[in-house]
């Protein structure tokens, strides 16, 4: 076993108002490296928070989380930033590519962050880019590039770091059916080469790329082949 | 990664080139106005220190018309003058109006002044032709004396009249020196320069002993005592008084003194006042400057959430968040500076060409121009790049 993510009875609660908000009930996970697997859940599922807690964007309220062995329970602002540029990936439904940069420069934005030299970068960034087949749009700006060419500059810009695990937010929700696809078989061909992949989604279809899918309803998690109780 | 940040700010501040302008624009007419009143007061403060330096610095100016019994100052009141300790010379000076003729050349209106060497002494470049009087001439009550260019221009049109002779008063002087017309020598000549009105005036300078015969005045009514030490010029100048006083009884109004050296300070004093006034008036548009970068770069900050979301999610340290925005806040006030510098000399250049003065640009007035825009850089840009670098990822990320 090669466990590179685990989570240990996770609790997530906000204050709203005068009571606290539970949105995560107690959640246990693990991925093994090499996974790919999906988190499917409905909206106000706890699916964002999910996916916030396992990018290190938030803490949990309580429980542990371990990061490729190290756990971020008690880390600050600046070291969780670390543990975001070296083991996260980040994908978004909407991309968020810098419309002032170019695919060059959007992809080499993590690695400035991660102290790596201009020469490097920009290597690595050329590299990656031929991983996502844009070789030949390196210059062109986000709005000069199809919703579909912006997410694989975006996938290419969450593999320039090389992290442990690359974490996708609903990552075809921006893209139409046919892009979509497209993007998914990047994605399986990613899984192929070795890479860890979690995916969030409310996708049935979407989610069944995947070789794992596990499923979060009203803060709590399962297994596929976990009974889910009525919710009534 | 300082490199990146500095890559990023420029970058940000090119592409809203109008709304960078206008910001900077505080900043610009602040450190503009600021440059060009230092620049200008100066300017000022220098020609007006350098011209009382060239006639005043380390003398006292005396005049001593006396009491009805005793008009003036005698030798003997002169020796005792000039043994006070730290005078190291006594310049009597005699003025008379006289009428000048040579040969069939009758000018009227001259002024004849009676002065000693050490007047020479003390202006050593004002004879620009032949010799200046010595002690020797004095002391022999020689008949030389040394003309203005405007007598010589009247009596010798323009031949050298070196050796040549004149007539004042009926007595015979030979020329031995003509006077430099460039150079001042004194107050009252300055004065007069300055005005343009000594321009067609003719004077010559004998010796003082010569024209006090020549005038049949027993006493000396103006001098000036040279000092030692300017730092020491109001103890010799109390000491001065002590030795007035004696020599006339203690009359009111028999004497005054003029101490050049606390002038030139009182001046100095005055004039840095009045820059430290303008200044200080002048940095509240350097205020007013910040607050408009600092109202900008909080209007960046909220424009750019989502980007800061982005950075922060890709592993951006707060810290570099925080870097990155107050080096833009600095470079655009720096650019407002550096802008603002050119305009204040430009200014100041202009104003000393109007008031006819040397320009100079002075090393602190670049370094206060650059070094107050980059601190308004930092103190106004510090509390939105802190506000960019504590927003959460999450909500940055979910804003739009």
């Amino acid at each position: 076993m090669n466990e590179i993510l685990s989570m240990k009875n996770i609790i997530k609660s906000y204050h709203m108002g005068d009571e606290d908000q539970i949105i995560l009930k107690g959640i246990n996970f693990s991925v093994n490296k090499g996974e790919f697997v999906s988190i499917l859940g409905p909206s106000g599922s706890g699916k964002s928070t999910m996916m916030n807690i396992i990018g290190c964007l938030d803490k949990p309220t309580s429980g542990e989380y371990k990061l490729n062995g190290e756990s971020i329970d008690n880390l600050s602002e600046k070291e969780l930033a670390h543990i975001r540029s070296r083991e996260i990936g980040f994908i978004f439904q909407s991309f968020f590519l810098l419309s002032r940069l170019n695919a060059l420069q959007n992809v080499e934005l993590p690695l400035i962050y991660s102290g790596i030299s201009p020469a490097d970068r920009k290597t690595r960034a050329l590299e990656m880019l031929e991983k996502v087949k844009l070789t030949n749009k390196i210059h062109n700006f986000p709005n000069q590039l199809s919703g579909g060419q912006q997410q694989r500059v975006a996938i290419a810009r969450a593999l320039a770091n090389s992290p442990t695990i690359l974490l996708a937010d609903e990552p075809t929700g921006a893209l139409d059916q046919k892009t979509g696809h497209a993007v998914m078989e990047l994605f399986k061909a990613l899984h192929a080469e070795g890479h860890t992949i979690i995916m969030i989604t409310h996708d049935e279809h979407i989610a069944k790329n995947a070789t794992r899918i596990v499923k979060i309803l009203d803060g709590n998690l399962y297994e596929a082949d976990d009974e889910i109780p009525d919710v009534d | 990664m300082f490199l990146e940040n500095i890559k990023m700010s420029l970058q940000n501040v090119v592409n809203n080139k109008m709304r960078s302008f206008l910001t900077a624009l505080g900043i610009i007419i602040g450190v503009a106005s600021i440059i060009s009143l230092i620049t200008i007061m100066q300017i000022a403060t220098n020609s007006i220190t350098t011209q009382f330096n060239d006639l005043g610095a380390g003398k006292l100016v005396v005049s001593a018309p006396g009491t009805p019994l005793k008009k003036g100052l005698t030798d003997r009141d002169l020796q005792t003058i000039s043994q006070i300790q730290g005078v190291t010379a006594v310049s009597p000076t005699l003025s008379l109006q006289a009428t000048a003729v040579r040969g069939n050349i009758v000018e009227e209106n001259i002024t004849l002044e009676g002065k000693s060497n050490i007047y020479f002494d003390q202006n050593a470049d004002i004879v620009a032709l032949g010799r200046p009087l010595t002690k020797i001439d004095g002391e022999n009550k020689a008949l030389v004396c040394v003309i203005n260019t405007d007598l010589q221009q009247l009596l010798f049109s323009n031949d050298d009249p070196i050796g040549k002779q004149l007539q004042i008063k009926d007595i015979t002087y030979t020329v031995v020196g003509v006077l430099d017309p460039t150079v001042a020598g004194d107050v009252m000549n300055m004065v007069s320069q300055q005005r343009g009105t000594n321009n067609s005036d003719g004077k010559a300078i004998i010796p003082y002993q010569t024209a006090m015969v020549v005038a049949g005045i027993r006493g000396i009514t103006s001098l000036e005592v040279i000092i030692d030490d300017p730092d020491n010029s109001t103890q010799i100048s109390n000491n001065l008084e002590v030795a007035l006083k004696q020599a006339f009884n203690d009359k009111d109004n028999s004497y005054s003194i003029i101490n050049m050296d606390s002038l030139i300070e009182t001046m100095n004093t005055m004039l840095s006042m009045m820059t430290s006034l303008l200044v200080g008036i002048a940095s509240i548009a350097l205020l007013v400057g910040g607050i408009g970068i600092m109202n900008m770069m909080l209007v960046s900050v909220t424009e750019r959430t989502q980007e800061i979301g982005l950075r922060k999610a890709l592993g951006a340290k707060p810290i570099q968040i925080q870097t990155q925005f107050i080096i833009e806040s600095i470079f655009l006030s720096l650019l407002g500076g550096i802008l603002g510098l050119i305009l204040g000399l430009l200014i100041s250049f202009v104003a000393s060409r109007a008031m006819d003065l040397d320009f100079i640009v002075s090393a602190s007035a670049i370094i206060l121009g650059l070094g107050f825009s980059a601190g308004v850089g930092i103190v106004f840009g510090w509390m939105p790049a802190r506000n960019a670098s504590r927003l959460n990822p999450i909500d940055a990320l979910r804003s739009n």
